[in-house]
């Protein structure tokens, strides 16, 4: 499993081990597997019309994401390419190696009133942007009273 | 956390593990981060400037020094490199096209900004340090002085 992609302070740093540590004794994780700490990192939110997911993903091929709804389940899967030197070419010294490189997939799921039809991905600095809009007929509405 | 990767969008409002909901009443996670940071920032100095760790590698050759660093989300304009004596801080403000009325509904990023240091050693140019952006990945490349460049150096046997 990766590691913690990112540590940021003291702060973070407890509230991860005291996540970890309920994590260690959650009696029914996810089927899918544990949920944080993979790559790419995810955002969700959401407004009335749709549910917008960010995927932190720095230096990808975007022609090279895949990026799956079946069934209200949203698959986002690939690979980054380490970009180190290989080990024994002698000329090159690897001092620091943290980022992340392989294949990689994350899953989560969707709400029900999400319109499989209307799901639209871009790529910008590094964030892929999945923007998910909700059916139409579960828009909340205004009934007038006649 | 059983449901990390299941989150549904109408939980909204009722989740208390996102990492905004984390410590009191946080706006300034990476989904929210508009909003009212500069209270949350009036309130509690201390965490304020919380920033990120961005992962890095750093790869040495004989001519300099390669860093990688991850910045998903930072534009080039919020980016910022700065170099004081033997000490270089990166920082990159995380930008996120986000539409009105959104709220965040899990978050991993939950501070949107990145921030990391590294102290040089004296061998190194830092005044030809060239940096490119790309899809979100840093790369800096710090050369090596000239005089601080490797030659063998010959054995005088007498």
């Amino acid at each position: 499993m990766y590691q913690s992609l990112f540590s940021r302070d003291l702060f973070a740093e407890l509230d991860r081990l005291q996540r970890e540590a309920r994590d260690a004794f959650d009696l029914s994780p996810s089927i899918r597997g544990l949920g944080r700490g993979g790559f790419p990192a995810l955002n969700v939110g959401s407004t009335p019309q749709s549910v917008e997911i960010f995927a932190f993903a720095p230096g990808l091929d975007p022609k090279s994401v895949e990026v799956n709804l079946d069934r209200g389940v949203l698959t986002i899967a690939g690979e980054r390419q380490a970009e180190l030197p290989p080990e024994e070419n002698g000329k090159e010294v690897i001092h620091i190696n943290e980022r992340f490189g392989g294949r990689f997939r994350r899953v989560l799921s969707l709400s029900d009133d999400v319109d499989p039809n209307a799901v639209s991905a871009d790529y910008r600095d590094g964030v892929l942007h999945i923007s998910a809009k909700r059916r139409e007929s579960a828009q909340p509405r205004r009934i007038s009273v006649q | 956390m059983n449901d990390t990767t299941a989150v549904t969008s109408n939980e909204r409002g009722s989740r208390t593990d996102t990492a905004m909901n984390e410590r009191g009443s946080r706006t300034d996670a990476a989904t929210n981060e508009r909003g009212s940071r500069t209270d949350a920032a009036s309130r509690d100095p201390r965490r304020s400037d919380a920033a990120l760790i961005p992962p890095v590698d750093v790869i040495e050759d004989s001519k300099g020094i390669t860093l990688l660093a991850d910045l998903p989300g930072v534009p080039k304009d919020k980016l910022t490199l700065h170099v004081e004596s033997d000490t270089l801080t990166i920082t990159g403000e995380v930008s996120l096209p986000l539409t009105d009325g959104i709220e965040a509904t899990y978050a991993e990023v939950s501070v949107p900004r990145f921030r990391r240091v590294f102290t040089l050693s004296k061998e190194l140019d830092t005044g030809k340090v060239s940096a490119e952006l790309k899809h979100g990945v840093l790369t800096l490349r710090i050369p090596k002085a000239e005089h601080a460049q490797p030659r063998r150096i010959d054995i005088k046997v007498s």
